[in-house]
């Protein structure tokens, strides 16, 4: 069995944790957006700057920071950071790969997905390689189930994946280059696989 | 009100009230593990399903649907029965079967409703799942694995309690509920977890495998701990309280009761005085009750009057401080006070010495004042009253004294005496806040009071009742918070200094002169027992404690889990304790041991029982006629005006668990400060 995610795992947590000037900026305008005495409701997009400013994870001192900021008990944002997948709460690779494993992703082949990332990585759910590159995380529904299976690295979706498509997206990955992002199998945004079935005239009333 | 009919029976329901509620009323049971009256609605057990019509065809969470005009409710139907089966599969797939090895087995809500719900084998071939136990300090056991996720305990910290420290972490199969950071409960109230949670996921650390419920005697009490008068239920067997539970009393502690009144009965086993000692030769020596008798009633008997001097503590009954105020009366003694702590409460009216709002009436106020007292160390079911009337919204507080975490907003006026005075004037703003409420109340601790110059503190808090109208026709907001499960009686029965007779303090002093010859300390060990002199001192109690120490002979009395006691709690609410066991070895109980005495110093007193003694109580003052119930003081002018001191006020409770002789003895108790004071929560337990 799997490690509670619950549980904090033993990593060094740093001491402190503030906002830098420019991310501290951007907070003060995102808990402007909600009335007064509502500042908890900032928390998901503040944890997410405090995380993009620490690289790319979660130190406790974090939380407790955006706990303190949005006069929110510690716990309350421990439980947010918790539950969510986007949120790491220990170190992760430059390139974090996560795959959706949930119900219409499995159904469309999820698990050999994820299979081929174990392959070519080398490590397996929950790790990160020694060279610090990678890091494979497990997730659930990123919300692409019309292009599915797919899989998040750091902040694009590449979608409509097997096997060689994901292994072709890690290969590039390691050798440096950019992969395309979106659908693999050519097909634009989330547009039916065998072309339009509606919509397919100039427009005209009546198409 | 909309009318529903339930399980074809026409009922009418409150608006308001949710479908679960209304099936109470209509008297069908519908299990539930997450709903709780006194807790928010969560919804997420899904045990409380019913079939509700008109509305989609599928079964609806009757804690979480309010009744509608017209509704059709089946409690008990074929896919309510089903449903009903379902969820509770859901529940036991990764519930462990440990009933065998669980404390909460034999009153666990999970144990009885899979008697009803339960299938008899299981479908899963999966590992259950297994959660590590956390650790909530000395008093909570966590056995995680059990958790069924109601929420109740995180419900409970956080709206109750006032502290937000649980919360559930994760997500789906791998949610746990915990701390997160590992650390131990900051709460006094902590221990109703344990009766919240339904199943044993949370147990008593200190009752862990010692017995099963089925095998207690349960006596339904009255704790004295605090001043408050929580209902309890003392569990024993045997020889041995095993257990205190609390009971439900709406008008006094709804069903929660403080982690001391809980968890210190250990200390009644611990440091008892099981049978009467003499000093002889500078020494402590058992002898026999005639023999011990005989000493103390000739010691009484040889001096006169104003050489004797009496002092009852925070523990001591009604009937022990009438008899013995009724012997050292015959004594011709005027020297004897109940007020160990040094107040000079009690001289004036009835009204000035009373929680005048009443424990309820807290809910009916809309603004709060305290001055200098920290209700949640020195009354934590109060406290907890207050915070739910805060909770509910529009009620500011303002505190003068100590700044303390009350669990609840409160605007720190000022330190000390002078902030009263500013209040008075109206010059500061927090008098506006007061004077715009139409109920406003004003709680006056002994911080306040136990000091030189209490009488005129408490003569300018009447002064600021009056300026804010905190008096007025059905409403009296002026209270004073006492924290001694004695005092109310004691006051009420006059069990103070008669005329030119000498005040806690001044007997002390007597002592230490000389004047006073014999002081008889009735469970009095909150004092300085070591400045008592060369006088003889009788110690009557229960526990070896300071004032056994100094005695020169002890009368081994009984603990309130051991008498049929009456104690009046801080709002005039005369309760009786009830025998739960006996006391230990040859101890007895107090008003007997005084009864004794008095034949054997001569000046018998005329009670042959306990009936008897409580007949003189009904006599003396109204209130010990009228158990059960809050007998009310009429306004009156009290307080004597004087000097005051700028010094501020000090909260009187530093260590909510050592209190008094019981909690002093309890190992559990020492546990609990030891985990509040090495209390860094950052590096303890698992942390890294």
């Amino acid at each position: 069995m799997s490690a509670p995610r619950g549980t904090p795992p033993d990593i060094p947590q740093p001491e402190s944790f503030s906002f830098d000037p420019e991310v501290l900026e951007a907070a003060e305008a995102i808990i402007a957006k909600y009335p007064e005495g509502r500042q908890a409701s900032a928390v998901l997009p503040l944890l997410d700057l405090a995380q993009r400013q620490h690289d790319g994870w979660l130190p406790r001192a974090a939380m407790n920071y955006v706990a303190g900021m949005l006069d929110m008990a510690p716990i309350r944002v421990y439980e947010v950071a918790t539950f969510y997948t986007m949120y790491n709460l220990s170190p992760v690779g430059e390139n974090h790969v996560q795959v959706c494993t949930n119900l219409p992703c499995w159904l469309r082949g999820s698990s050999r997905v994820a299979e081929a990332c174990e392959r070519v990585l080398g490590i397996g759910m929950g790790e990160t390689t020694e060279d610090g590159k990678f890091t494979l995380s497990e997730v659930e529904c990123l919300g692409a189930c019309v292009n599915a299976p797919m899989v998040q690295i750091n902040d694009d979706y590449y979608e409509d994946l097997d096997a060689s498509s994901t292994e072709t997206i890690l290969t590039e990955l390691k050798s440096g280059e950019t992969p395309k992002t979106g659908s693999r199998i050519g097909r634009r945004s989330c547009e039916p696989i065998g072309g339009l079935t509606s919509l397919t005239g100039d427009g005209e009333a009546g198409d | 009100m909309p009318t529903l009919i339930i399980d074809g029976e026409e009922i009418e329901a409150e608006a308001g009230l949710t479908v679960l509620q209304a099936c109470e009323l209509a008297g069908k049971e519908i299990p539930r593990f997450c709903y709780h009256e006194r807790l928010s609605v969560a919804g997420n057990c899904r045990m409380c399903l019913v079939e509700v019509s008109p509305g989609p065809p599928k079964p609806a969470a009757s804690c979480a649907l309010p009744v509608a005009d017209g509704m059709e409710v089946k409690t008990d139907s074929d896919m309510v029965r089903k449903a009903r089966q379902g969820v509770m599969e859901f529940l036991l797939i990764n519930h462990p079967l440990d009933c065998p090895i669980c404390d909460q087995g034999g009153e666990c809500d999970l144990q009885d409703q899979a008697m009803a719900y339960g299938n008899d084998g299981s479908r899963f071939l999966e590992n259950k799942r297994a959660v590590e136990d956390k650790d909530l300090g000395p008093l909570i056991k966590t056995i995680m694995t059990r958790c069924i996720h109601c929420t109740r305990c995180i419900r409970f910290a956080t709206e109750v309690a006032g502290v937000p420290e649980l919360g559930a972490t994760g997500r789906g199969e791998n949610m746990e509920v915990g701390t997160y950071v590992e650390k131990a409960l900051s709460s006094e109230l902590s221990g109703n977890m344990i009766d919240l949670c339904p199943v044993g996921a949370l147990t008593s650390k200190p009752y862990a495998f010692t017995a099963r419920s089925w095998e207690l005697k349960k006596t339904e009490s009255i704790d004295v701990l605090d001043a408050v008068g929580s209902n309890i239920r003392v569990d024993s067997r045997g020889p041995e309280v095993m257990r205190i539970l609390p009971r439900n009393h709406d008008g006094v502690n709804e069903e929660w009761i403080s982690d001391k009144a809980r968890f210190a009965c250990d200390g009644l086993r611990r440091q008892r005085l099981d049978r009467p000692y003499l000093r002889k030769d500078g020494k402590l020596q058992p002898v026999d009750w005639p023999e011990a008798l005989s000493a103390v009633g000739q010691k009484l008997a040889g001096a006169s009057g104003d050489r004797i001097a009496a002092i009852a503590g925070d523990l001591a009954d009604a009937e022990a401080m009438l008899t013995l105020k009724e012997l050292m009366d015959s004594l011709a003694s005027p020297n004897m006070d109940c007020r160990q702590d040094g107040t000079r409460i009690g001289e004036g009216p009835r009204v000035a010495y009373l929680f005048n709002s009443t424990i309820d009436g807290i809910e009916d106020a809309d603004a709060l004042l305290i001055v200098g007292s920290n209700p949640r160390l020195e009354a934590p079911v109060l406290n907890a009253r207050i915070r739910k009337r805060y909770l509910m919204g529009g009620f500011p507080v303002g505190l003068i004294g100590e700044k303390v975490d009350l669990t609840y907003k409160a605007e720190h006026l000022g330190a000390g005496p002078d902030t009263l005075q500013a209040l008075i004037d109206g010059s500061i703003r927090f008098a506006g806040v007061m004077k715009d409420a139409e109920r406003p109340m004003i709680i006056v601790g002994t911080g306040a009071l136990a000091r030189p110059d209490g009488p005129a503190i408490l003569a300018q808090s009447r002064k600021l009742a009056e300026a804010a109208g905190a008096v007025s026709g059905d409403w009296n907001g002026f209270n004073v918070l006492q924290r001694a499960a004695s005092r109310i009686a004691g006051l009420d029965m006059g069990f103070r200094p008669g005329d030119d007779g000498r005040r806690t303090n001044q007997i002390i002093a007597g002592a230490a002169s000389g004047d006073i010859e014999v002081v008889y300390l009735l469970g009095a060990d909150e004092i300085d027992t070591s400045a008592l002199g060369n006088a003889f001192v009788i110690y009557q109690g229960h526990h070896g404690d300071a004032g056994a120490h100094r005695a020169d002979a002890i009368l081994p009395g009984a603990a309130y889990t051991e008498k049929e006691a009456t104690y009046v709690n801080v709002e005039g609410r005369a309760q009786q304790t009830r025998l739960a066991i006996f006391p230990p070895g040859e101890a007895k109980e107090d008003w007997a041991i005084v009864r004794a005495l008095s034949e054997s110093a001569g000046k018998k007193l005329p009670y042959d029982s306990l009936e008897q003694v409580r007949t003189r109580l009904a006599e003396v003052h109204p209130v010990f006629a009228n158990i059960g119930e809050v007998t009310p003081a009429e306004w009156e002018v009290f307080g004597i005006e004087g000097d005051i001191e700028g010094a501020p006020f000090r909260n009187p409770v530093t260590d909510f668990y050592l209190t008094d002789v019981i909690s002093r003895a309890s190992e559990t108790m020492a546990e609990c400060t030891a985990a509040a004071r090495g209390g860094n929560p950052e590096k303890t337990g698992t942390d890294g």
